[in-house]
Formats: C-alpha cells, structure tokens, sequence
C-alpha cells in the first residue's frame, strides 16, 4: 500500500480531482459532524461527591479529580505550607487555604468536560504552574479532537492516494 | 499563490530604506530590554509581578510565537535589540556611512561553527532550567544580561553578528520557523546580482554596510538566515532586493538537507511536549523535578528531557523512515523528511502557548503599573486582579492549531517525500501519533 501512496509528479486528471474535492468534502462534513454534533448525556444519577485536596508548593494532592456531570462536588482544600487558592477554570469559582487551615468550596459540575483548576494565590516561583484537573463526565472535547486529526490525515492520504 | 512585492508600495519602501523608523524601534526594544534587566535584578523577587518576567515570558513570548514568527518570520530578529550595542561599537558608529577600516578584531566564525548547533545547545541549556528561568526575576535578569554581553563579547572578536547567527537560542527556532512565514526577502533578477561589481549587499558600500548576518542575497533561497535587517535594501545600487508577500511555508517546499536543522526541529518538537506536560499537566513530581535544580531529580528530568529530544522522538522517526524504498542515505532521507516536523512544532508552541499566556495575561496589566513590585500604581492598574482569558474558547482554539498543524505538516511530508522519493506515510502517522499525545496533554 505505501508504494502505490509513492507520490506522482503528474497532474490529476478532471474526473480524479472531481473525486478527490468529492472525498475531501465529505471529509469535511464528517469533520463539522465529529466537532459539533451534541452527544447524548449519560443517565447518571447525580451524587453528593466530597474530595480533600493537599496543596503545597507546587502541587495538589490528589491533582486529578473525576465527576459525573450534575454532581455535588465538594472540595476541601488544605494548605500545607503557604497560603494557596483553587480555582477552577470556566466555572470561574475559587476558594483560598491558610497554612494548616482548611477551606470548603461547594458547586454543582453542571458544564462536561475537563478543566484545569490552579492556585490564584501567589504562593512562590512555579505558582502560575501549581495545577491539577477536573474532569466531568467524559472529556468529550478530547475525543471529537482525536476524530478531527484523524479525518485530516485520513483526508491527506486519500488526496496523496487520488494523486498517485 | 502569487508574490506580492511589498516594496513597490513607495511608503514601505522607504520606511525600509531609511535608517530612522528601524532605529526608533531598536531604541525603545533596548530600553526595554535593559528596563526588562533591572526589573530582573532590583525588583520584587515574586515573578508574576515582575517586569522581568511579565513583560518577556508572557507578553514577548505571546508575541512572538503566536504573531511574529507565524505571520512575520525573522520579523522579530529585524527590531531585537540584542545585537545592537555590540554591533555600534563593530562599527563604531550608529548611524553614519561605513568606515572601511574593521574595527575590532574582525575575524570570521571558523568553520566548524558555521551552522546552527551552538545554537541547538544554547537553546537547551536554557530549556534545562526553564522552570528556574520563566519564574524567577533575577535568573531572567542574569540571562537577559548575559546575552547582551555575549553578543558585545562575539561582536568585538568576530565579523557581523556572530552572535544572532550561531549562538542566540531564540534565533535558532526564529530561523527554522520562519520558514512558514508568508514574507521573505528576496533578490528580483539573479543575472543583475550575477554581473553586480563588487557585491555591496555582501561587502558594504558608502550606501550600508554588508549583510550583517553573513548571508549574500543572491543566493537567497529560504529565510532561515536572513534576519530581516533590511541593510541590502539599503546597499543594492540595483533596487534589486525585494519585501515579498507570499504563501505560507513556501520555503519548505524544498527541504532541508542539514541534520543541525533536522535536530532543532526535534528540539522544539520535543520542549513543547515537554513543557505541556511538566509545565501546564497536573503532574507535581515533574515540577518539583523541573524546579529544584541540581538535586538528583532534576538530574533525571535532564536526562529524561534530552532522551526524549535525542533518543526517543528522532529513534522512532528513524524507524518509521527505515524500511522506505530509497536509494538515497537514511542522513538524507532523515534530514529531509525531518522538515515536515517544522510546521507541527510550531503549532505545537501555538497550543502550548495559548493555554499559558492567556492564562497569565491579566498580570501584564497589573505590572504595567507597577513594573518592579515595589507597591507603585502608575496608571491605577497595580491592584488588577488575576483572571484567566477566554478559557471558554482555549480547548477548541487549541485544537484548531494541532489539527491545523498536522495537516500542514502531513502536506509538508508529502512534498518532502516527493524530492527523496519514498512514502510520506510514515512520516504522516508519526505526526498523528504526537499530535494525539499533545491532544492528550493540553486538553
């Protein structure tokens, strides 16, 4: 198969690139249809969900939390050094921790997907990279990027394949 | 797509061939980058209120991989304030004709320097200590420092400027990127370069001086070497030399052949990775590792960070490109092969940085006010709060640039298969299968 994708140096004829802008404009619905097209939710009950998390310069422990979408999630932060925040992006929702204190953050995953939550308190050097993550539901996003970049190499060896 | 010649607008003609705009430019880029020095050494030690720190790894860096080098290529390297000191002291002037006599020692860089391997080096040896370097005030100004006097240092024994050619660790990846770049400057008829007395554009006139980054326009094929400086627009006595508009990654058409090229694009492929996982992952061992320098786990993460940079990424592209059919050297086939790496690590720093710099972008106001920490509020913005910008839209922009980039890598590897004459397939699918870690990383 790779020998006959050996690239040609001769042009395509009419009908083969008709074929070929044919299979790149599917490709390119497929690829609109993959980015937008809304996904069922999954018939998850919501639940009540409580995590304690360690901060200390520069990490959180546990720094990868995992919820079903509508849950209750409850987060205590607990500094063990210095003063250190969470806050979690898109939710734009954020709770601080003195050392040895703990504070509670309570909100509703409403939105899927995966986000990052960091320090919003300047805690030392590597504070702009103290940053753990939130995942709700399924990370879906990921998914409908896998399916993208794989459409445009599909798209880029079927054009490569139409030109040999 | 057609050149555009850009200078045959007379406004940006002249605007190029006049010293004074260029100038103008430089000299507010150096008092910012000696302001950016200062900060460094004599301000607050807390990075995200810094100058230092602010200014050059949020803003610069915004700047710079997400406009300059994309849309202007070595449009940074035309107005970088760096070589300047060194290079009006080589001169001895600032603004006046050449003087004939070379001042300084004027020697020319051996011959075994004249590629960009130092400069694959340097940009390693900062990439090492980056986790140091982007977040502490008085390391950025020490480095911010050195390279000012290393290019003063190079300027004094070498010709021209050494300095940007072989040694910056930003002009390295400047240069590969800049390939992409949809504007070059090239010479418009090769016979009049051919039959030109006495090569000013190389030599230097009464008109400027000669290339100062060693390259003669004649023989212009790629941007990789030309720093945009615009003193041959200034020398040709034939208006021979041209600003064009042109199509994006146009001089990678015709591949690389060089294995310091083919490596610095295995060295950006690999940092930007790299950075995405330690930097921005939720992984504390690895920034505890990237951070504490000179203990035995930053002596891993150094290890793991070369392996991966000269073992594991250019290893596996090897073996995808091994079993081709070709008659020409595996070197070459490497090398050329390699070039399709250049558009995906760019886009790769594409998506890297979005996720960083819009995270951190709401310091920039706060230290506009108060540039060095020390409780000024110049323009009543010092009390800014942080907020992160347009998160809502970071994970499909970021997506756009990967898969925008793998399709402009996969289009590369394609044309490069063309000249080698083997299969641009595996070269393909090694690019998907980065891009999917990158994916895996950043989202």
């Amino acid at each position: 198969m790779w020998m006959r994708l050996m690239p040609s140096t001769d042009h395509p004829t009419s009908p083969d690139l008709m074929n070929q802008r044919f299979s790149l404009l599917l490709i390119g619905l497929a690829g609109l249809v993959v980015a937008f097209v809304p996904l069922p939710a999954q018939p998850i009950a919501p639940q009540a969900r409580t995590f304690q998390i360690d901060a200390r310069q520069y990490a959180y422990f546990p720094s990868e939390l995992q919820v079903n979408q509508g849950d209750t999630v409850t987060i205590q932060l607990v500094s063990t050094d210095v003063v250190h925040g969470l806050y979690v992006d898109d939710y734009d929702i954020s709770v601080e921790a003195d050392p040895g204190q703990t504070s509670t953050l309570t909100f509703i995953a409403d939105k899927p997907g995966s986000f990052r939550f960091r320090c919003n308190v300047t805690c030392g050097a590597m504070h702009p990279f103290m940053i753990g993550r939130l995942t709700v539901g399924t990370n879906n996003w990921l998914y409908r990027s896998i399916g993208l970049a794989t459409l445009a190499v599909l798209g880029t060896l079927i054009s490569i394949k139409q030109k040999a | 797509m057609a050149k555009i010649e850009l200078t045959r607008i007379p406004f940006i003609k002249n605007a190029l061939k006049s010293r004074y705009p260029q100038l103008a430019v430089f000299i507010v880029m150096l008092v910012g980058y000696i302001f950016a020095i200062l900060a460094g050494l004599i301000g607050t030690p807390v990075g995200s209120h810094n100058f230092s720190i602010v200014f050059v790894w949020i803003a610069w860096w915004a700047v710079l991989i997400l406009v300059a080098v994309p849309f202007f290529g070595r449009g940074w390297c035309s107005v970088c304030p760096i070589p300047l000191p060194g290079e009006w002291l080589q001169r001895g002037a600032i603004l006046s004709p050449p003087d004939k006599k070379p001042k300084w020692l004027n020697l020319r860089v051996p011959k075994m320097f004249r590629n960009i391997w130092l400069q694959n080096i340097s940009f390693l040896l900062l990439a090492l200590f980056s986790s140091v370097l982007l977040t502490t005030p008085n390391i950025t100004g020490i480095v911010l420092a050195a390279m000012l006097f290393a290019a003063i240092g190079l300027s004094t024994i070498f010709e021209r400027r050494a300095f940007c050619r072989y040694l910056c660790p930003v002009g390295g990846f400047i240069g590969l990127y800049s390939q992409t770049a949809p504007i070059e400057l090239r010479i418009k008829d090769k016979q009049v370069c051919v039959s030109c007395d006495g090569k000013p554009c190389y030599n230097g006139s009464s008109a400027g001086y000669g290339c100062p980054w060693d390259v003669f326009p004649g023989g212009l094929s790629k941007n990789t070497y030309c720093g945009l400086c615009m003193e041959c627009i200034r020398t040709c006595p034939h208006d021979n030399i041209a600003v064009n508009l042109r199509s994006f990654s146009a001089d990678l058409a015709k591949p690389s052949t060089r294995m310091d090229e083919a490596f610095k694009a295995f060295i950006m492929l690999g940092s930007a990775m790299i950075y995405a996982g330690v930097l921005l992952g939720p992984w504390g061992v690895f920034k505890d590792a990237a951070y504490n320098v000179g203990t035995s786990a930053w002596f891993a993460y150094a290890v793991i960070f070369l392996a991966i940079i000269f073992g594991i990424l250019p290893g596996l592209f090897t073996l995808g490109i091994l079993k081709g059919k070709s008659s020409l050297p595996l070197k070459q086939r490497f090398a050329s092969l390699a070039t399709a790496l250049i558009p995906l690590g760019l886009m790769f720093w594409v998506a890297f940085s979005l996720s960083f710099v819009l995270t951190n972008a709401s310091y920039i106001i706060a230290a506009l006010s108060d540039p060095l920490g020390l409780g000024w509020n110049l323009f009543g913005t010092a009390n800014a709060v942080w907020q992160p910008m347009l998160t809502s839209i970071l994970a499909p922009a970021q997506t756009l640039a990967l898969v925008g980039g793998l399709i402009w890598s996969a289009r590369t590897a394609q044309k490069a298969a063309n000249e080698v004459r083997v299969s641009s397939v595996p070269t393909i699918v090694y690019g998907f299968i980065l891009t999917l870690i990158m994916f895996w990383l950043l989202l």
